[in-house]
């Protein structure tokens, strides 16, 4: 049987397992892709998949339908993965006291204010840079950043999916950018 | 207009600013070069490349999480002759066949061996998938769920159809089917009859019986194979 998003949410709603079933089917590549682009680890973003559904399901009597069903899943992913990042970053701030010289070499790649292109050239791999220089930015900068410009989602949306104003999410999205543009452009021009 | 600013600029990009913002970077030629800069940027940022996942993923997502899911309450509806009835139906059919089986010197044409054995298994199917979702809800229920009421009328009425499944599947020489039975029926008989006056106790048993032998995994195993099985005859 052939479910929409909106049937298949009531029917699950009433407790039917069969329709929620459909839902994971469905969304589960989306999830993952948002999940995984968020915390940048294969195995996080899988455990992610996992937790954002469960969480739907326990929640599934909140959800009024007044918007799409993905959307409404969307937005437990994006809180999901910020709970995990926050989490993981916290871990590494008092492991960090003790020693965590590779962590910090690498972000200080993308953190030097003049970082040595021909060192980072000579890597070839711009695009291994990038996760580093998400790694600098704050959560809200990323998570806005990451649904902006990979994942395609309007400000709008964005807004809503991480329950701050307009205006603070295009703040977001533009901070981010900035910082970006400041760690990946002189590698780029090189790699150029 | 005045000129825009880099921020604004940067949202123009993802065209998230107003109508006449964009036009007005089409006509100033510094706002039009800081865009083209800013443009160029962004175009440049890499990929962010997402592991492949298989053409199964959702229902493997969905296998690893159902054992996960909390039992919704809606026990009466079990009790609606609607929700009863391909329980019924499925008993009917299996103690027919059953009884085809057992007798074999009686021959009834209408009916060919291929299509029976597809009845059977499929109905085989469907008593372990209904079993599978009471082992679920036990394995999961909290501590202070009750007596189990409703769950023990449920297994007293997969009993009697796993009894004839099993004996079926035992004279058809099917050994593994037969053992698994075997197995599940020492716990739905414990469901059926555990004690009513110590409940957290009772259930705690129950829960290291249905994860003592890997029985829901065989379980869960068991039915889609037989399932596939009876589909492909």
């Amino acid at each position: 049987m052939e479910w929409t998003d909106s049937v298949a949410a009531e029917e699950a709603r009433k407790g039917d397992q069969r329709a929620f079933g459909a839902l994971v089917e469905r969304h589960s590549r989306s999830v993952f892709r948002l999940a995984f682009r968020m915390t940048g680890n294969e195995q996080d973003a899988e455990d992610l998949v996992q937790e954002t559904f469960l969480k739907a399901y326990k929640q599934l009597h909140r959800f009024d339908g007044r918007s799409a069903f993905g959307t409404w899943l969307y937005r437990i992913a994006a809180n999901c993965s910020l709970d995990l990042i926050r989490a993981r970053k916290n871990r590494a701030e008092r492991q960090t006291s003790a020693s965590s010289s590779e962590t910090m070499d690498l972000l200080d790649q993308v953190a030097a204010p003049e970082p040595s292109p021909e060192r980072l050239a000579r890597s070839g791999q711009v695009a291994g840079l990038l996760k580093p220089a998400l790694a600098q930015l704050t959560d809200l900068e990323r998570t806005a950043f990451v649904l902006r410009h990979y994942e395609g989602c309007g400000i709008a949306e964005i807004a809503s999916l991480l329950g701050v104003e307009t205006n603070a999410a295009k703040h977001s999205v533009f901070r981010a950018v900035q910082k970006l543009r400041r760690a990946l452009q002189p590698v780029a021009e090189v790699a150029q | 207009m005045t000129h825009l600013n880099e921020e604004q600029l940067t949202l123009a990009y993802y065209g998230e600013v107003a109508a006449e913002s964009l036009r007005h970077v089409d006509h100033c030629a510094e706002c039009k070069l800081q865009f083209e800069r800013i443009k160029a940027s962004l175009d440049s940022f890499p990929e962010y490349p997402v592991p492949e996942r298989s053409d199964s993923y959702g229902r493997d997502v969905w296998l690893r999480l159902l054992p996960q899911l909390p039992v919704k309450s809606k026990r009466r509806r079990w009790l609606n002759w609607w929700t009863m009835a391909p329980a019924f139906a499925s008993l009917v059919a299996i103690a027919f066949l059953a009884g085809m089986l057992t007798q074999r010197n009686r021959q009834i044409p209408a009916i060919t061996a291929e299509a029976r054995e597809r009845v059977l298994l499929m109905a085989m199917s469907d008593h372990l998938e209904r079993s599978q979702i009471l082992l679920v809800e036990l394995a999961h229920a909290a501590p202070g769920a009750g007596e189990l009421k409703m769950e023990r009328i449920r297994a007293r009425d997969l009993i009697t159809e796993n009894q004839l499944l099993r004996d079926t599947a035992r004279s058809a020489g099917d050994a593994s089917r037969a053992a698994l039975l075997d197995d599940l029926e020492r716990v739905l008989l414990a469901v059926a009859n555990g004690s009513a006056t110590d409940g957290a106790a009772d259930l705690d048993a129950l829960k290291e019986r249905i994860q003592g032998n890997d029985l829901l995994f065989r379980v869960r195993v068991t039915s889609a194979n037989t399932r596939q099985e009876g589909r492909k005859l």
